[in-house]
């Protein structure tokens, strides 16, 4: 059965919340009930009809034809067993708290990509905007578990506050990648600019390029890892580079130290 | 006893009576194959029998590269025992004293299970908080550092419940070259055999046992009726042409794989044919009141 079509009838003129667009929240509901959602987020009301043209399909699996960096909020709350496609951009707040699934962004996607994810696995084609992973303020935990695969490059703070679960960069980084990382791991392909790590407590940051990571990461040698192994076996399908980066023998620096100091970088010896 | 006969070896119109028992399994792998077989062996020793073993251990296969989690050499060793909590106990032990300490090694839950018992996670200690945790795809991993590198093991392993131990065979032969030569067949072909072990030296047994004992306090003593050099003194079950008898004792994770054992095994034996290898093979039961799983060998026959 083909996915439940959104196709785009013209670019919006204003933010949309297309948090109540994913499958679970879709089930069982008619077109026209579907069209009817409000989705604007100004004074101007802006109905999903207002803006899509829908196809019935089956609502498991979403697909939207056309994307705009206006799109907030796509795959929110996602839960396992569902999926969504988007043949575009996306805006802010992509997989927001997603549970499980699998979102594919053909584009670029905004701001806070992946913020909040406890499970399930994104995939962005393009590029990330900045806080990619990261907690909004307030909060105190950035992504908690899942897997993100972005194929272009990042933003600033990429992995902020990471809890748990996979990040793979096959591009480059803006500054403070991995700061405030609480434990999971980041794998940047590219390079990464200022610092790197910044306070990471427990996370393993994995970089493809080799630099000073300054006076608080300690070197600890060139080591052959299992569980390097293990994770280029397991990621070598969504991200052939980054296994690749995962096989070599890596050195490990341990830290930051300025903090807790369980947190590593490991790059290529 | 009444017998059937295939390529003119004698089969007993007999059946293996098994029991139930708790199994379950790791993959080990190291940097090389010498390191995962000697990782393997010394985890499946001293683990012939639960009478007096803390569990029956052997390994199941060996593992290419490209068969195992982490993409190194590997090998796959299955444990049985008589409770879920045995085979916790007894793989906590083994874990830590023969693959923490072993060189190179990583350990890798083999089953999915029906319930997951915590191996991994009481290895972690000995990381004295230098340990870390990584969780993948669900799976929870610990890095333990060790003076070789590091130490990676699964934190919990998959156990199955409803596993089979006790399958057994008896080889019966002219004498020990040719009884062994159909032993060795029999036991190489159960060894392609999936989720089977045969935990005994080498897959096999010459101490088979009968219940019960002339002394105080022995539950098990040697199986007279087959003992050759007793034949003219006991009721002996074995015929004038039979001069060595030896046992393969089979664990399983489930009945059908059991059964799937035995019958190679008996092929194996029946292929070699009376000449160079057994004149007749038999199995052990008691009376089949104590176990719940019986092969028939006449079910079994090639």
């Amino acid at each position: 059965m083909k996915p439940l079509l959104f196709a785009l009838r013209h670019a919006p003129t204003q933010r949309l919340d297309l948090s109540a667009l994913t499958p679970d929240r879709l089930a069982g509901r008619a077109l026209k009930e579907i069209e009817a959602i409000e989705i604007g987020t100004t004074k101007v009301v802006v109905k999903v009809g207002d803006v899509f043209k829908l196809r019935s399909g089956d609502p498991r699996a979403l697909h939207f034809e056309g994307g705009s960096e206006n799109f907030d909020f796509v795959g929110a709350k996602l839960l396992p067993g569902f999926s969504i496609r988007v043949e575009g951009d996306v805006g802010f707040g992509l997989a927001r708290n997603a549970k499980g699934g699998e979102i594919t962004v053909a584009g670029d996607a905004g701001a806070h990509a992946a913020s909040g994810m406890s499970g399930g696995t994104v995939y962005i084609e393009g590029d990330a905007g900045d806080f990619l992973c990261g907690p909004l303020a307030g909060e105190i935990a950035g992504m908690s578990g899942g897997r993100v695969v972005v194929r272009g490059n990042v933003g600033a703070r990429a992995g902020d506050r990471l809890r748990r679960g996979v990040v793979i960069i096959e591009g480059d980084a803006g500054a403070d990648f991995g700061a405030r990382a609480i434990a999971g791991t980041i794998i940047l392909n590219g390079k990464a600019e200022g610092r790197i790590g910044y306070l990471n407590k427990r996370a393993s940051l994995v970089l493809a390029h080799a630099r000073d990571f300054g006076p608080t990461y300690v070197d600890c040698g060139a080591h052959n890892f299992a569980f390097a192994k293990l994770y280029a076996r397991a990621l070598a399908q969504d991200s052939r580079r980054a296994a690749r980066t995962l096989s070599q023998k890596l050195q490990r620096f341990a830290g930051d130290t300025a903090v807790y100091g369980k947190g590593e970088i490991l790059t290529p010896a | 006893m009444p017998q059937l006969t295939r390529k003119g070896v004698r089969i007993d119109d007999s059946f293996a009576e098994a029991f139930p028992m708790a199994g379950s399994g790791l993959v080990i792998t190291a940097p090389n194959r010498k390191w995962a077989l000697t990782a393997a062996q010394v985890m499946t020793g001293y683990a012939t029998s639960v009478i007096g073993c803390d569990c029956e251990a052997g390994v199941d296969c060996e593992l290419s590269p490209k068969e195992t989690p982490d993409g190194r050499p590997g090998v796959r060793v299955l444990a049985f025992g008589f409770s879920p909590k045995a085979v916790e106990k007894a793989l906590v032990n083994r874990v830590g004293q023969c693959l923490l300490t072993c060189p190179g090694t990583a350990v890798f839950s083999a089953l999915e299970g029906d319930l997951k018992i915590k191996v991994g996670d009481a290895m972690r200690q000995f990381g004295d908080r230098w340990q870390i945790s990584k969780a993948l795809d669900g799976k929870r991993y610990w890095r333990v550092p060790v003076m070789d590198g590091e130490f990676l093991v699964e934190s919990q392993v998959g156990l199955v419940k409803k596993c089979v131990g006790g399958g057994n065979l008896l080889v019966m032969g002219e004498d020990w070259e040719s009884t062994m030569r159909a032993t060795e067949a029999a036991v190489e072909a159960i060894g392609e055999v999936a989720d089977a072990i045969t935990p005994f030296p080498g897959g096999i047994v010459r101490s088979g046992s009968k219940v019960g004992s002339k002394y105080k306090g022995m539950s098990a003593s040697t199986n007279d009726a087959y003992c050759p050099t007793l034949r003219g003194v006991t009721n002996s079950a074995l015929d004038p042409d039979i001069g060595c008898v030896l046992e393969i004792v089979i664990d399983g994770v489930s009945d059908a794989v059991v059964a799937d054992a035995m019958r190679a095994g008996i092929k194996a034996i029946v292929a070699l044919g009376p000449k160079d290898g057994a004149k007749r093979i038999g199995a052990g039961n008691y009376g089949g009141k104590l176990g719940p799983f019986h092969y028939h060998l006449k079910d079994l026959l090639p």
